[in-house]
């Protein structure tokens, strides 16, 4: 053993920036999952955290490729250009396994956000098939882009969350999280969500992109689009299905999204960013957040937590 | 939402150039909403802008539904997260904030007050560089606010800000601030936590959170936001002792062998020679491999993938180290545990053991003792309860490959794992085992087949032949007071009029004698009694002792009295003031304590109790060190 008297560290010392450490901080925690658990999945969204999720995958793997597949929730009603995103880029130019999951009796049923309401809609095209999916292929693990500033109800989730074999998570019955020493122990059953992200804020995941270069889909870059308001939110009259009231007739408006998800559902807001460099001054000076475009949230007060307590992600 | 201006503009580059590159700052809040706790963090948060307009406004109807400040904004609601806590009013969780600024990006780990959450304090603190324990001006130091700087200094964390809430209702008052930190100040001496601080606030009027408060000129240490934005963690991480545990083997084919870790500690660098433990093969790093390019190097807290140069059987829980600097490996050691389950720890039990990259099992054989986390007295025990903490000695299935906790916090640390329920029952911190700095044995008794050898040369014996009587003299000031060059004098000056005399100095001591030991008050306090037993033997022998030293604790000098005997020590301070101590450093050493740099550095990073009933007190900004040593004969004169 060397001594133990010395008290004066090396002046050399050199902490490494934000993103340095969020960046380590990440791919250590895919890194575990993929030694600990027999079969994980990782959930992509197509969206901006997905992105970062996926570029941090591989970075933590390489020169391997990620060592599970991705998995797709596609509730059929995602923007044209998220689903020609992921075709092109994830399966193509990177060559990953992606699984594109549907819940099939939905559509069938014609499940959609104008007849049912975006909480039955979310919970029949999202939660359900995410659930049957984890299920039909078994997977033991799911890594998801949550961040605990999304919302507040995150701030107290856990990097590896506990869902019981119906998928619940249970708020009161988490395990502590110690170091970075992840326990990672479940029955043969149980399923994981794993949250890489848990630390970093929007801003963070700008920024990263920004000095990763990493390829988005381009509705998070302000362009002209045929738009209507609702309830004080653009909604971008994306294909055909989009059912009109009355009075409303779409616009052109140059506009961007902070999130993406179904396109019915997802606010768009007035900008002129076009470049992911203006996004990050955009996200310096902005006064809103996030999820203020996103109707299902707003549903009613703890609208997240219960969603999260039924399984949606 | 308006139109952005755009980036093209030098406004918008500078913006981008000053959030690109931030340190990261990690730290706990500890008190309970009645100390509020809340109320500051809500203010940290919204005066930092990290609380948008359209939570500002969602948080307004939630203050009429919820609040308990009459429709007032009730900034408590912001901070909690979850549904049915928050109809109880209470926030039993860890919960995860963040905020940033120009300088450094903050993430505060909340976590509630009560004793019987000291699990939560215990995890949030488990990532923290950094603990703000709260104290409402109004009521001073509690048990509680012992149990979180114990808790705080368990976790090894390094920082510690008190900070005086409630200023307000105080009118402001200096003393009253002055009082609490002093208190403060005695209480922490007999912990591990090396950089304190303290800054009076009010919270709820924003005095000091982030803006320096008009109300309180005579605080000279500016805001809390400014403090948690300069604070040196530099220094925090262990850059000497290389620590690459191996967290996954990368094998895309059969010519590429990468083995994926986290630095733990120190630095990896491309053709240094590596030990791989447990095989205790040594080779070579060949490559550092990213994607994009490669790396030269790789400090601690970074994740990588390294190749070797030979083919070795490295796998997932084996550790690249130095082949002069390596960890222990044992399967058996000691350990403070923090127990976090509603099941008492049982002894002989097999538990699920998680080390680094390692699993393995292990069990409890003996529990040593459980601390009262309200008064620090160990407790015998034989089990430890939820939220007990205590030390025990655990034996492991696998030899497993550590640091001692203080020295390194992720080879140090473990986690226990029920093998049923699998839930994590308790969170350990490993002891050095070859080191048992945490004691001091000014209480441990001898045992008792010791006998004392009689001498034959009875005292009137020695005093008759070398002409004096034995004596002692402690000499204690801070570093740079002089301490050792009045000792030297007053031994020329002694020995020239015939006395037999022997100097004992700190740093003499630390040569060899105590050579095991650091700077912590602990340890500070245990080198002073190996100082005390020298000195009676020397006296017992018949000679003077000069013994120097820092001897920052009242009560560690008081103890040495009682060793060496009230009637043969003399203790003279030098009360020279700390500026001119620093003026007079020509080592760097008070630079380096002031930077953070130096742990446990008497009078910066610690605290120095000036005597009030020394023998003999002199400035030695007036005295010479030749007027000093007059001083102290003219005393020692008097006395005889």
């Amino acid at each position: 053993m060397s001594q133990h008297s010395s008290t004066i560290e090396p002046s050399s010392a050199q902490t490494s920036a934000h993103l340095e450490k969020l960046e380590a901080e990440s791919i250590h925690i895919m890194r575990e999952v993929a030694a600990e658990l027999d079969h994980p999945v990782l959930l992509y969204s197509i969206g901006k955290d997905s992105s970062v999720i996926l570029h941090l995958a591989r970075k933590a793997f390489y020169p391997s490729k990620p060592p599970f597949p991705l998995l797709h929730i596609d509730s059929t009603w995602e923007f044209r250009e998220m689903i020609e995103f992921r075709e092109k880029y994830a399966r193509q130019q990177l060559g990953l396994d992606v699984i594109a999951y549907s819940n099939q009796e939905g559509v069938q049923a014609d499940i959609n956000p104008f007849d049912h309401g975006s909480k039955v809609y979310t919970d029949v095209m999202r939660t359900q098939p995410l659930k049957a999916a984890l299920d039909h292929y078994g997977f033991d693990g799911a890594i998801g882009g949550g961040r605990r500033d999304e919302e507040r109800s995150r701030a107290k989730e856990r990097v590896f969350s506990f869902r019981d074999k119906q998928h619940r998570w249970d708020p009161r019955n988490q395990r502590p999280e110690l170091w970075n020493l992840y326990n990672t122990w479940k029955k043969s059953n149980e399923c994981l969500r794993v949250f890489p992200l848990s630390n970093w804020t929007e801003l963070d995941v700008w920024q990263y992109i920004l000095q990763e270069q990493i390829p988005i889909v381009p509705l998070y870059f302000a362009k002209p689009h045929p738009v209507v308001q609702r309830d004080g939110e653009w909604i971008v009259v994306d294909d055909e299905r989009m059912r009109l009231n009355p009075d409303e007739k779409p616009v052109t408006k140059t506009v961007r999204f902070r999130t993406l998800g179904c396109y019915p559902v997802t606010g768009a807001i007035e900008s002129e960013a076009t470049t992911v460099e203006e996004i990050v001054h955009e996200m310096l000076t902005t006064r809103v957040s996030e999820r203020c475009g996103r109707v299902i949230d707003r549903d009613e007060s703890a609208a997240m937590e219960r969603k999260k307590r039924e399984g949606y992600f | 939402m308006s139109t952005t201006p755009l980036t093209s503009n030098e406004h918008g580059q500078r913006l981008l150039a000053e959030h690109s590159s931030k340190e990261m700052l990690r730290f706990i809040t500890c008190g309970s909403v009645d100390d509020g706790k809340s109320t500051l963090i809500g203010r940290l948060l919204m005066e930092a802008g990290a609380i948008y307009d359209d939570q500002i406004a969602a948080l307004q109807q939630d203050s009429e539904k919820h609040g308990t400040t009459g429709g007032e904004i009730d900034t408590a609601l912001l901070l909690d997260g979850l549904e049915d806590e928050r109809q109880q009013g209470i926030t039993i969780d860890v919960a995860y904030r963040y905020f940033t600024t120009a300088k450094r990006k903050f993430i505060i780990a909340d976590t509630p007050g009560h004793e019987q959450f000291t699990r939560n304090m215990v995890t949030g603190a488990s990532t923290a560089n950094l603990a703000l324990i709260l104290v409402d001006a109004s009521k001073g130091l509690l048990t509680q606010t012992k149990r979180h700087a114990f808790i705080a200094s368990l976790l090894g964390i390094k920082h510690a800000v008190l900070v005086v809430n409630k200023m307000d209702l105080v009118d402001y008052e200096q003393s009253t601030f002055e009082h609490i930190c002093q208190a403060f100040r005695n209480f922490a001496a007999k912990l591990e936590l090396p950089d304190v601080r303290f800054v009076p606030i009010s919270a709820l009027k924003g005095d000091n959170v982030v803006q320096p408060s008009s109300n309180m000129l005579w605080h000279e240490g500016g805001s809390l936001l400014h403090m948690l934005e300069h604070v040196y963690i530099g220094g925090d991480e262990n850059l000497r002792d290389l620590r690459f545990p191996v967290q996954w083997v990368n094998r895309p084919n059969a010519d590429f062998r990468g083995f994926s870790g986290t630095v733990a500690s120190g630095c990896l660098r491309v053709g240094e020679e590596v030990t791989v433990l447990p095989s205790r093969k040594t080779t070579t790093v060949e490559r550092i491999v990213a994607m994009g390019s490669d790396l030269s190097e790789a400090s601690a807290s970074k994740s990588v993938t390294v190749t070797l140069k030979d083919e070795i059987d490295v796998t997932r829980g084996d550790m690249l180290v130095r082949r002069d600097n390596q960890p222990y490996v044992r399967r058996e050691a000691d350990a403070m545990l923090v127990w976090m389950s509603e099941q008492p720890l049982a002894s002989g039990k097999q538990y699920w053991i998680k080390h680094t990259s390692h699993r393995t099992s292990g069990e409890v054989g003996d529990v040593l003792y459980s601390m009262d986390v309200n008064t620090l007295h160990r407790l015998p025990a034989t089990t430890l309860q939820l939220n007990e903490v205590g030390r025990c000695r655990l034996s492991f299935h696998d030899p497993l490959m550590f640091d001692p906790y203080r020295r390194n916090r992720h080879t140090g640390s473990f986690i226990m794992v029920d093998r049923i329920s699998n839930e994590t029952v308790a969170a350990g911190m490993f002891l050095d085992p070859e080191m048992d700095v945490e004691e001091e044995h000014w209480e441990t008794e001898p045992s008792r087949r010791l006998q004392r050898v009689e001498s034959r040369v009875a005292m009137q014996q020695r005093s008759a032949k070398y002409g004096h009587a034995p004596f002692t003299v402690l000499i204690t000031g801070l570093s740079g007071a002089g301490k050792t060059a009045i000792a030297t004098k007053l031994e020329q000056q002694l020995f020239d009029s015939d006395h037999k005399c022997v100097v004992l100095d700190g740093q003499a001591m630390r040569f060899g004698i105590s050579r095991d030991l650091g700077f912590s008050a602990v340890e500070r306090s245990e080198n002073l009694r190996r100082a005390a037993e020298i000195s009676k033997m020397l006296n017992d022998s018949g000679l003077v002792c000069i013994a120097a030293f820092v001897a920052p604790h009242a009560d560690v000098r008081d103890r040495m009295r009682d060793v060496v005997g009230h009637d043969r020590m003399v203790h003279v301070h030098l009360t020279t003031s700390i500026e001119t101590c620093r003026q007079r450093d020509t080592s760097g050493r008070y630079v380096a304590a002031d930077e953070g740099k130096i742990a446990d550095f008497p009078g910066v990073t610690s605290p120095y109790e000036q005597p009030d009933q020394a023998d003999l007190m002199i400035d030695t900004e007036d005295n010479s060190v030749d007027a000093a040593v007059d001083q102290i004969i003219n005393l020692l004169e008097t006395r005889s």
